[in-house]
């Protein structure tokens, strides 16, 4: 572990009364600092810092959909189905990221360039279909645009 | 088109009040310094006149909440106030553009607060997919720090990781305390024993923004906005099958048709109406022939439904309702927290049950084992989140029984592979929930 990634840690609790409240935002940091996602070591380093077990970083990993327990692509799409984004024509979005990214929702291109996922609400209804890409939303989304940005992605 | 009196969107022009100065210039931090020159007491009686009611769902008076929390010398703890900014109920996406557009209303609104309950400590938590709104608050606060605002408070954002169940109050409190967001036996309430067990106010961040402006405005001259039981303006999330969806700022008692037709420019290619969603996934359905009811809380309580969230998700006379119920269903299925069995077994029946109606394999029994299942999830919970997919559901079949009962009669969906979620049935693929849905599904 590094010393940077303990002292981060030993800072962000600060902002909190009692170090256990800042576990979410530690795992956020252990994630970004693991490639997206949290193996079991990054769920150790926590631990050791926050004076937690691995087992209880385990169980708040599990419980919240932004950590990731298995390896993610370099570049994470995910698309709302929710109601008003799929009034909107977001299965015709996710269908057009399948073929454009050769992977289906749910899983990682074989070159590890890619997660593609569909997920729940993003709360922008009003701007259908919000896609995701590594956490910055893309809004108005139809499946027209998605060629143009799969392009972008793969250039940048 | 109705009137358009803007307080939580005041001095924007339609844009972004993001810079400090162009705050200052519309009269910001006013507000702030009048109620730090009241006593904490007249400003929560000033909110208690105003009869601000909760943004986030559950509508209950904000003044009165404030006035739970113990004063200091009567409990001799630290007082909280956390800011509920986790906005994850399908069809509302308000709190999102408050954060973004005025970002000091916000804040300033969350000190005022802090004041009225004698806090020396503020929590944001804010929904961890929200990004940009964070890192907007985040400098918003920096610079109110700069010139010297925050009088000794504390302000934290604290970030969530994805649950819509965190929400919920309790849920929320858990989970700032570092622990999975599953709800809490009430009482105690949050006003005696909430983040570490101490008096704490939870408020939506759109009702503390609110607060701003009934302090700029005065109590009696916000009370004047909007009708009986419903006052002020309130943030409509308008989305689905409408030609101008968005967030629009107009005082309760509006009617759906006003709001569908004359602000959101009616549906899209002369299509006909068919529901209307009035407050977030959660709530009860309307019917086209319902769109005359005001958009407040008696109305649609009198109507069989709820203002919610406030966030209206328009539906055309291509969705079939029973498609709607299976998508609906599935969402309350992968949030629901797994604390209280009802809730958990009881959501994933309910999307299983649907799931044979769609594809023409139920039978009359099935269709009373739907209803009985929401009947062992009503009520029986600790916290609505079970409770909102069975009214979402129930509301569906009372509703649109005729339509329900064609999938039975015909043994196939009616509208034959031509509704407007066909497809989007497919079970959601994430990372998490894969393993889950294939053993159940």
């Amino acid at each position: 572990m590094s010393t940077t990634f303990s002292s981060r840690v030993q800072n962000l609790r600060k902002s909190y009364p009692e170090a256990m409240s800042a576990v979410l935002p530690a795992l956020r940091l252990a994630q970004e600092e693991h490639g997206g996602w949290l193996p079991p070591e990054a769920l150790r380093e926590v631990a050791d810092v926050l004076d937690l077990t691995p087992a209880y970083c385990l169980s708040i990993a599990s419980f919240y959909d932004q950590f990731r327990l298995e390896p993610m692509g370099r570049t994470v799409v995910e698309v709302c189905t929710n109601v008003s984004c799929a009034l909107s024509g977001a299965q015709q979005v996710v269908e057009a990221f399948e073929r454009e990214l050769g992977v289906e929702a749910g899983s990682t291109s074989e070159d590890g360039a890619f997660t593609l996922g569909t997920v729940e609400c993003l709360g922008g209804c009003g701007w259908a279909t919000v896609v995701a890409i590594d956490n910055r939303h893309r809004l108005r989304v139809q499946a027209a645009d998605v060629p143009e940005i799969v392009e972008e992605l793969r250039d940048a | 088109m109705p009137e358009r009196p803007e307080l939580v969107f005041a001095g924007t022009n339609g844009g972004a009040l993001t810079r400090f100065e162009d705050y200052e210039a519309v009269g910001g931090f006013t507000p702030l310094r009048k109620a730090r020159s009241m006593a904490p007491d007249d400003v929560i009686a000033a909110l208690e006149a105003s009869g601000l009611r909760g943004r986030g769902g559950a509508f209950f008076p904000t003044g009165r909440k404030w006035a739970f929390v113990p004063k200091p010398d009567q409990l001799a703890k630290p007082h909280y106030l956390v800011v509920n900014a986790d906005e994850s109920e399908p069809g509302t996406f308000k709190d999102r553009e408050i954060m973004l557009r005025v970002p000091f209303r916000f804040l300033e609104g969350c000190l005022i607060a802090a004041h009225a309950i004698s806090s020396q400590r503020v929590f944001v938590y804010i929904r961890g997919e929200y990004e940009r709104e964070f890192e907007v608050l985040r400098d918003s606060l920096e610079a109110m720090r700069t010139a010297d605002l925050l009088g000794g408070v504390t302000v934290v954002i604290h970030r969530g990781a994805g649950a819509y169940i965190c929400g919920e109050e309790t849920a929320l409190l858990e989970s700032l305390e570092g622990k999975r967001g599953q709800p809490r036996t009430k009482p105690p309430f949050p006003a005696i024993a909430g983040l570490y067990a101490a008096p704490t106010a939870v408020n939506n961040v759109e009702s503390i923004t609110t607060v701003t402006a009934v302090l700029e405005l005065g109590a009696t001259e916000y009370a004047k906005l909007g009708v009986e039981n419903s006052t002020g303006t309130r943030v409509f999330s308008l989305s689905g099958d409408v030609v101008n969806p968005g967030n629009y700022e107009l005082p309760h008692g509006i009617t759906l048709r006003e709001l569908i037709y004359d602000v959101g420019g009616g549906l899209p290619d002369g299509r006909e109406l068919k529901a209307v969603i009035p407050g977030g996934s959660s709530t009860a359905v309307l019917t086209a022939a319902e769109i005359d009811t005001p958009l407040d809380f008696t109305s649609l309580v009198q109507a069989g439904s709820s203002i919610g969230s406030a966030g209206v998700i328009v539906i055309d006379d291509r969705c079939c309702m029973v498609q709607l119920g299976i998508r609906v269903s599935q969402f309350y299925e992968h949030e629901s927290c797994g604390k209280c069995t009802p809730c958990r077994v009881g959501t994933c029946w309910l999307t299983q049950i649907l799931q044979k109606i769609e594809g023409g394999r139920a039978s009359q029994p099935d269709f009373d084992l739907l209803l009985s299942v929401c009947d062992r999830i009503l009520g029986k919970c600790l916290c609505p989140l079970g409770d909102s997919d069975a009214i979402a559901v129930l509301s569906y079949v009372d509703r649109f029984r005729a339509e329900y009962q064609a999938h039975i009669d015909l043994g196939r969906c009616p509208f034959d592979g031509e509704s407007s979620l066909e497809g989007i049935l497919a079970p959601s693929a994430l990372p998490h929930g894969k393993a889950l849905e294939e053993s159940h599904v």
